[in-house]
């Protein structure tokens, strides 16, 4: 019954980061890359018509997380307090960006939500992408001090960073050199998934270069993820017995790896479609190899006194969880329904659309 | 630990205030939109489809601004309040995870389809999404409220050896005597908001001389609507709760009425007065004797016990906030019905329109329903204290043990301008909307 949970949470993660994912990467390229009003429009547009339901995903995977394993969600909402709240704020920036800069016509405004979006889109996927990396690392459960626990084993604090910015210190922060590179490859993915959104879903002007653009971030993607992979090696050497004891857990990296290589194509394909889902690949396969690697393992302890956070020693009771299997599977199949229902009606190019205001 | 809790409570407390200001608006508000977009399929007079659509602009600003306050309330159970959620959340976890998956879901699918597909549905198919914004709002109040209800009346739990609540029995959170009254309570509520700011804005039209046929139309709806939700406020429904608070929280029920020594021969109604907490009396009090008694339980001479009859620790921790919301939410009450009353009297003596003084008076009135709305829910939430799971767990044994008090100050801070921000936003965009008028087409 955990197993099924963490499952299911894992799915709604992974449907927001893919659907919220390109809403963050149109930011990136909206902030980096638009110039012309006319292309700046659309492509807020591409993601303002949809953030909001795609959050929907953000606050199901927080609801259900809490319902199944609410010594969890108690133990990493409270020691990641000072990046959510931030990554809070941001969320708020994002939304009022897109839904404001479309209300009055002059100039000084739209500019004003314009950053406000760009800014907080890139700072939102660096901040995730340093989530997972913290998530992956471990965190000193218990705040441990000279083999002595300042709290109950399932709690920490996180300071932002640590003053050596070292994954291997006794206390690690928010930021250290390994999460900044998570963050990074959380950043370049995101850019090339919301390129492909754009491309798929607008006529702006500059989608043949977004190709081209979504062919170079992806070299630079191949590079991080071999420097990730190796600094991770370094810091956890155990990191991937679990695909050794247990094969059929590669598919996920191979979902990852084909994506990438897909993405170099993006040039040749005869549909749009295509690029956009290399990306999504990407993302199901970046998050869920992740996962898999640390299973059944969802927070590592960094000392030896406390033990690790499981799916096991972090749910609640089997009753709790069957019980919310019943409604779950309801609420889940409305959601892929609405998703699909919603995809059709508002597919195609969204620059004839109307905003809605 | 002292410091640590006030923060954490003074920041859920401001964060879910301010949040409080758009669901209000918008539970009820749905409810207006979908009787317009009815009364459009019934009567095809474009007025009503026009007003329905008005309506539906300010229910999306509202909207936006409740989802992006709402996310930090579900966050913070878990950063503020973490061994509160770690302890109760394998049961409010339940109704809390049904809320976003269910009702937040349906709002905001089908908010979008209201908004952008009247021409691509048909007008059934369009009265049909509105009715599913509507249903998706009230529904998210059930679950909140069922949660609350929950907090305020624990059942269908066990307490397991390390203190951590366990849920035996699923049905129990939706059949819990406080949650039916609590929810109608709060939706009556929330409709009374709703009416007053319609009327207002047609009062607004109406005094200007701008767009006066909606402004006739809105008016004659919002009154219409508060005057029977101003009277279902009251009766049956605030009724129901405070014989629930009565029975189940005696010692919230004398603290919010005022009862600081038990009278034998029944229980006086305080109309007005100040709670003395050093004298441990009420100064300057206009009461009317045995009413409560009455009001409560049918008899006039009923005992109803006083603070006298509890013990320090049992007593919420604020005696005067908790006596003060619960009279100026009953205060206001009683002004809305007369306001109201008033109001239909004229309409009906075709007066309404004309009498420019009852209109300025809606027009400023519209700010006190939030005011109600938001003093009705500290009577709640300060009458719950010290405890956060009523006689089960305080409040200070919920908050998360790793969260210094200058985090808390510091995220505190931060909420509080970027709220400054949001409101003058908020106020920008709906008097935009407002000033446009009904008949204004975007696009």
């Amino acid at each position: 019954m955990e197993l099924f949970w963490f499952i299911i949470v894992a799915i709604v993660l992974v449907v927001f980061f893919i659907l919220d994912g390109y809403d963050f990467g149109v930011g990136i390229i909206h902030l980096f890359m638009a110039k012309e009003e006319k292309d700046k429009e659309v492509i807020t547009k591409s993601a303002g018509l949809f953030w909001d339901s795609n959050e929907v995903w953000l606050v199901v995977a927080g609801g259900l997380l809490f319902m199944a394993f609410p010594v969890y969600y108690a133990s990493v909402f409270s020691g990641f307090y000072l990046p959510l709240m931030m990554v809070l704020w941001l969320i708020i920036f994002r939304a009022i960006g897109l839904e404001f800069r479309s209300q009055f016509s002059f100039q000084m405004w739209k500019d004003i939500w314009d950053k406000s979006f760009g800014v907080s889109s890139l700072l939102l996927a660096l901040f995730f992408g340093m989530a997972l990396g913290n998530i992956v690392r471990g965190v000193n459960l218990g705040g441990v001090e000279n083999g002595i626990s300042k709290y109950e084993g399932h709690y920490f604090f996180l300071p932002l960073w640590d003053a050596s910015f070292s994954p291997l210190a006794e206390s690690p922060g928010v930021i250290d050199w390994f999460t900044i590179i998570i963050g990074l490859i959380s950043v370049v993915t995101l850019a090339i998934h919301g390129a492909n959104w754009i491309i798929l879903k607008t006529n702006a002007s500059i989608n043949t270069q977004l190709k081209n653009t979504i062919v170079k971030l992806n070299t630079v993607l191949v590079i991080l993820t071999v420097i990730s992979l190796v600094a991770w090696q370094w810091i956890r050497p155990n990191c991937f017995d679990n695909f050794m004891d247990k094969p059929y857990l590669l598919i996920f990296p191979l979902v990852y790896i084909s994506g990438l290589v897909g993405l170099f194509f993006v040039k040749k394909f005869d549909k749009e479609v295509y690029g956009f889902l290399c990306s999504c690949a990407l993302v199901f396969g970046g998050i869920t190899s992740s996962l898999a690697s640390i299973f059944p393992v969802i927070l590592p302890s960094t000392n030896a006194v406390n033990d690790s956070l499981t799916i096991y020693n972090t749910a609640t009771t089997e009753y709790g969880m069957s019980v919310a299997m019943g409604w779950g599977i309801v609420g889940f199949v409305l959601l892929f329904v609405y998703l699909i229902v919603q995809k059709r009606l508002m597919g195609g190019k969204v620059d004839k659309m109307d905003y809605g205001h | 630990m002292e410091d640590m809790l006030f923060y954490d409570r003074l920041q859920f407390a401001f964060t879910i205030t301010f949040h409080y200001i758009f669901p209000q608006l918008t539970m009820g508000l749905s409810l207006i939109i979908v009787f317009y977009k009815g009364l459009y399929l019934r009567k095809k007079l474009e007025k009503y489809n026009d007003a329905a659509k008005f309506f539906m602009k300010i229910f999306a600003i509202n909207f936006t601004m409740g989802v992006i306050t709402g996310i930090p309330m579900e966050f913070q159970f878990g950063t503020n309040w973490a061994k509160f959620s770690e302890l109760t959340g394998g049961i409010i976890g339940q109704t809390l995870a049904m809320e976003g998956m269910f009702s937040f879901f349906l709002e905001s699918s089908f908010l979008a389809l209201f908004i952008f597909g009247e021409k691509l549905m048909g007008q059934k198919l369009h009265f049909l999404t509105g009715f599913l914004v509507f249903l998706g709002s009230w529904a998210s109040g059930w679950f909140i409220l069922a949660t609350n209800a929950w907090m305020q009346h624990p059942v269908g739990y066990e307490i397991l050896e390390n203190g951590v609540f366990v849920l035996t029995n699923f049905s129990e959170l939706f059949t819990n005597p406080w949650l039916l009254p609590a929810f109608l309570h709060n939706q009556v509520a929330s409709v009374v908001t709703s009416s007053f700011v319609v009327a207002g804005i047609g009062a607004f039209y109406i005094l200007s001389g701008k767009n006066v046929e909606y402004g006739k139309l809105f008016l004659k709806t919002g009154v219409i609507f508060g005057l029977v939700s101003s009277m279902l406020i009251a009766f049956p429904t605030g009724d129901l709760n405070a014989k629930n608070v009565a029975k189940y929280q005696p010692a919230a029920f004398a603290a919010m009425e005022g009862i600081f020594e038990t009278e034998h021969a029944g229980a006086e109604i305080v109309l007005i007065g100040q709670p003395n907490m050093v004298e441990k009396r009420l100064d300057n009090k206009i009461a009317v004797p045995n009413i409560l008694s009455f009001l409560t339980y049918q008899e006039w001479d009923r005992q109803i016990p006083g603070m006298d009859q509890f013990k320090e620790e049992e007593l919420p921790d604020n005696i005067p906030a908790l006596y003060y919301s619960y009279h100026i939410m009953v205060g206001l009450g009683t002004i809305f019905m007369g306001v109201m009353s008033l109001a239909v009297f004229l309409l009906w003596r075709k007066k309404l329109y004309v009498s420019r003084k009852l209109l300025w008076a809606i027009l400023f009135l519209v700010p006190f329903p939030y005011i109600a709305n938001i003093t009705g829910w500290y009577v709640a939430e300060l009458g719950r204290q010290p405890y956060l799971v009523y006689g089960l767990l305080k409040t200070s044994e919920g908050i998360s043990p790793t969260v210094s008090s200058g985090n808390t100050l510091f995220t505190l801070l931060g909420f509080v301008g970027l709220y400054l921000i949001l409101g003058v936003l908020f106020l920008l965009l709906v008097g935009k909307t407002i000033y446009q008028g009904p008949k204004h087409q975007t696009h």
